[in-house]
């Protein structure tokens, strides 16, 4: 609950409509305490008297009665009327909601083409028929109020409900013996309910000028009794002579709708679950870059060189260390594989290269990135847009998530090679239809018609491919390319990838936790653990003769085929969370031969044989494998 | 009685472009009519690609979707169309998503509660007494229980979910991917568990994974299921490393193996055939290099071959010398 205020109140606006509401409402609720004159007593020899005359703050209208004291009862009622039509609206529309989208099927479309009907209907037009039919009066301008609005909350909450009905929950409630009913109120409803307070919080200054403009025709609260709308409908033939008496119920009603219309939006943004992480806004086009300390020269001659590199997300007061001074090099042609658990730092690592890395709250704090022997950390947009996808391409896990499902996989292909190359469309076209054979698409030219849905998850992730390659990259950094696809398809996309390789010399940084995947792909490997390498060196020596007692513990969980029915070994407890990292080996906790002194302080990555380094005081040796 | 699940027949369809009134336009047989047993106290692995219908399958059994023809015995009963609290009792699921199973505005003694509540009728001293058996079998913390299901890690939130089907009591689990969303390290922890929990417990598995090495490890007999149909079921020891099956045969040489040099075990045109317009005879003969005429006519049934082997092939791969 203070989260949720000091995140409301972050919001300028939203904080200043409270405040405003809140005395509003304080007032409403203490007029029938105030010394104020009676508000339907008529005076005719004092009518219109103007504002600031003695005994009428505010003035009198056309039978002399006390403006202020009016004021004040009729915001009170109206205040009243507005909560009540929300809170009817909200319970009978949220109801209805509910069991259209958790029952699904039939019984939605019955409901939902119902709720159509009354939206068909203009909503005055709606709620002057149904106080038409019931006769004028403040409960039957209640009731019309309410049921116009009921459709709106109906829709809203459906469509959440469709969502949580078939969430895995419900299943598992189901299973453990609910009935529908009790799924309904005791698993559906918690879930549903912001979204309904959102929803209240957005219309109820649209029901409190809903019922004032009922009011205002006369249909409404009925003479003497006082509302915002009939103060105004009485006003409306002395508009000219004496403006004060529709000024002051005027401005109240715009004083209110705009306070609680401010407030709404506040709360909205303050329930809106993505924004609770602190990513308030667009990400920025590329990762702020904030580097204390002097630039690391390259370590390589390498045509991508990754020196120190250190990328953090601040989130509020937490201060996430992602990656923690990574060095990584990728020669041309070379297959590099990142291992390592989630939350190790490895996509994040591979983001950080082309400054992908959404900002805020991700900012790169230290290290610099070489490519081809030029610095492209903290390098102007214009570069960065310039090396993006024309030398450093990337291939991410999700194709139905990086590719537009809008428009034609062709369309795309050609948005992409000509953002960085100026051709025209037909050779941009056949230029596309190339890639998409590169990559062993059949039927090519009938393929670049189709849009994203119409292809199976190994085709979209070929698609996906091609588009790396369309301008030609010196460098594709894979991140999980193959993680959603089945293992056959996974053996498809593997030869492909090695192939083009081969064929264009291409240098691949291949992120994975697959060790088998690894192990076919990849010359070397670097295992990541808690944002930082732990070891490096060939492919081959590391999974045959790891040094570090992760790498060698890791390898052990995975189970490979052919080792029949048996009880693996796991490592024991959790990866440390990045925002609170021990000072020395990130591994103790967990690692079996920890010493005093791996928790002592930060331990070194150190070469240890040609071509191979680990993070380890106490590296395995080398017997205790091959045996 | 020795069969903990007995299915006869057992097949699921969806209709494909509902109208008002009238018949669908289209079924698709997501489950193709199929038998299976699952012998008290056996592990049976299920494996499969996305699509093959191997969810379809487990919610079947369980009773959250109602079967399109054939029977379900548990532990000799007949549950067909029975309610979910029914089935509750007698076999429970383990979700693939341990953090969406888990019902985000409870805590999770709320979550565990209920099905002690509505299975068992148990009050809330025997509740909470059950409740701490469980969370000691599984190795959870007490001082979990009045958390949120967001403040837990995978790994944990997995053994919650395991935790709440043993707390239904039920001698039968389906487990649905229940370490496909889980790190490495931690998914060891996690089929351990299950094992050790097994033994406990004397409990029958239902092992659904895509993970081939995962569900060799496992379990005791391995389903092969592609396209709705079962095309190989044997014993998990030679299934892989003996296929009779060309299908189960690919799936093995395109798991990801350190030290095996890459190569496409198929052709690139080969995908799943089209649900809409399922091929005539085998459903496998359009990626399958030894159909033959027959196969593109006629369906092949699943039959034994006496080594306690089944298959569905009319061209199988030559048993192994020492399969005999």
């Amino acid at each position: 609950m203070m989260a949720f205020l000091k995140l409301l109140a972050r919001n300028r606006l939203a904080l200043a409509g409270l405040i405003v509401i809140g005395m509003v409402v304080v007032l409403a609720l203490i007029t029938p305490l105030l010394p104020l004159a009676d508000p339907d007593v008529t005076d005719t020899p004092n009518r219109f008297k103007p504002p600031f005359s003695e005994g009428a703050i505010l003035g009198t209208d056309h039978l002399g009665r006390d403006l202020l004291s009016r004021l004040m009862w009729g915001t009170r009622l109206s205040l009243a009327m507005g909560l009540a039509a929300a809170i009817i609206a909200a319970t009978i529309g949220s109801a209805i909601g509910i069991i259209a989208g958790y029952y699904g099927g039939r019984t939605d479309n019955i409901i939902m083409r119902g709720v159509d009907m009354l939206m068909a209907f203009p909503y005055i037009l709606l709620a002057l028929a149904i106080v038409a039919a019931l006769g004028p009066g403040l409960m039957n301008a209640l009731i019309a109020v309410a049921a116009v609005n009921v459709p709106f909350f109906a829709r809203n909450i459906r469509g959440i409900t469709v969502g949580i009905a078939h969430k895995e929950f419900v299943d598992a409630a189901r299973l453990a013996g609910m009935r529908d009913r009790e799924i309904i109120v005791a698993e559906v409803l918690p879930n549903v309910l912001p979204v309904i307070v959102i929803a209240m919080s957005t219309t109820v200054g649209w029901m409190i000028l809903e019922t004032a403009g009922l009011s205002f025709l006369g249909l409404g609260s009925q003479p003497p009794q006082a509302d915002l709308g009939s103060m105004l409908g009485e006003a409306r033939s002395a508009l000219i002579t004496n403006p004060h008496t529709s000024i002051v119920p005027g401005a109240m009603i715009l004083i209110i709708v705009m306070a609680i219309n401010l407030l709404g939006d506040g709360v909205r943004d303050a329930l809106d679950p993505r924004l609770k992480s602190g990513a308030l806004s667009r990400p920025m086009p590329a990762t702020t870059v904030d580097r204390q300390g002097a630039v690391p020269a390259a370590k390589t001659e390498s045509l991508l060189d990754i020196a120190g590199l250190r990328t953090e997300f601040r989130v509020r007061d937490r201060l996430y260390k992602a990656v923690s001074g990574v060095d990584l090099h990728v020669e041309k042609g070379e297959c590099l594989g990142i291992i390592g658990e989630s939350g190790s730092g490895k996509s994040v690592t591979a983001l950080s290269v082309m400054g992908l890395v959404a900002s805020p709250p991700g900012v790169i704090t230290g290290g610099a990135v070489h490519f081809d022997g030029k610095e492209i950390i903290g390098a102007p947009y214009e570069v960065l847009r310039s090396l993006r996808g024309r030398r450093v391409a990337y291939i991410f896990q999700d194709p139905l998530a990086t590719l537009h499902p809008l428009y034609k996989v062709g369309d795309q292909l050609i948005e992409a090679i000509q953002s960085h190359d100026s051709v025209s469309s037909a050779d941009a076209r056949s230029r596309a239809i190339g890639l998409l054979k590169s990559v062993r698409i059949p039927n090519a030219e009938s393929r670049i018609e189709s849009y994203p849905y119409e292809m199976s998850g190994g085709m979209r992730q070929r698609v996906g491919i091609a588009m790396a390659l369309a301008n030609n990259p010196d460098v594709i950094i894979a991140d999980e390319p193959t993680t959603a696809l089945d293992v056959t398809v996974q053996a498809q996309i593997l030869s492909v990838l090695s192939d083009l390789r081969r064929e264009r010399g291409l240098a691949i940084i291949f992120i994975t936790h697959d060790f088998g995947v690894v192990g076919q792909l990849c010359d070397r490997v670097a295992v990541m653990y808690a944002g930082q390498i732990v070891e490096e060196g060939p492919t081959a020596a590391v999974l045959r003769n790891p040094q570090h007692p992760y790498t060698s513990r890791l390898i052990d969980c995975v189970p490979t085929l052919g080792g029949g029915q048996r009880k693996l070994s796991a490592i024991p407890g959790l990866p440390p969370v990045v925002d609170n990292l021990p000072v020395g080996c990130a591994f103790a906790e967990r690692c079996d031969k920890a010493h005093a002194d791996c928790r002592a302080g930060p331990v070194e990555l150190v070469k240890t044989e040609e071509a191979r380094k680990t993070r380890c005081l106490f590296p395995e040796v080398v017997s205790e494998r091959s045996a | 009685m020795t069969e903990a699940i007995k299915l006869t027949g057992l097949s699921k369809s969806f209709p494909v472009g509902k109208r008002l009134f009238g018949p669908p336009k289209a079924m698709v047989h997501a489950v193709e009519p199929l038998d299976l047993t699952v012998k008290i106290g056996e592990t049976l692995g299920i494996v499969g690609e996305s699509g093959c219908g191997k969810s379809t399958l487990a919610k079947m059994l369980v009773g959250l979707l109602p079967p399109t023809t054939g029977q379900i015995e548990i532990e000799g009963a007949v549950l067909d169309n029975a309610d979910p609290a029914i089935f509750g009792k007698r076999i429970q699921y383990v979700f693939q998503d341990p953090i969406s199973s888990l019902n985000p505005r409870k805590t999770i003694r709320q979550i565990m509660e209920v099905p002690l509540r509505r299975l068992h009728n148990l009050d809330k001293t025997a509740r909470a007494a059950r409740i701490r058996e469980i969370f000691a079998a599984v190795n959870l913390r007490e001082e979990f229980l009045d958390r949120y299901p967001h403040e837990f890690s995978g790994g944990q939130a997995q053994r919650i979910g395991i935790a709440r089907a043993l707390a239904a009591e039920a001698r039968i689990l389906i487990l649905d991917e229940p370490v496909s969303a889980l790190d490495v390290s931690v998914q060891a922890q996690v089929l351990n568990l299950l094992a050790d929990l097994k033994k406990e417990f004397g409990l029958t598995y239902l092992f659904i994974s895509h993970d081939l090495a995962v569900v060799e490890a496992v379990s005791d007999r391995v389903a092969v299921l592609y396209f709705g149909a079962i095309v190989e079921v044997g014993a998990a020891r030679d299934i892989f490393a003996n296929p009779r099956h060309p299908y189960t045969a690919l799936l093995a040489q395109s798991a990801p193996e350190v030290g095996r040099p890459i190569a496409a075990p198929e052709t690139a045109e080969t995908e799943l055939p089209d649900p809409m317009s399922p091929p005539l005879g085998c459903a496998f003969n359009e990626r399958c290099a030894f159909a033959s005429d027959r196969c593109r006519r006629e369906k092949p049934a699943l039959a034994a071959d006496g080594s306690g082997r089944d298959f569905a092939c009319f061209n199988p791969l030559a048993a192994s010398q020492e399969d005999g």
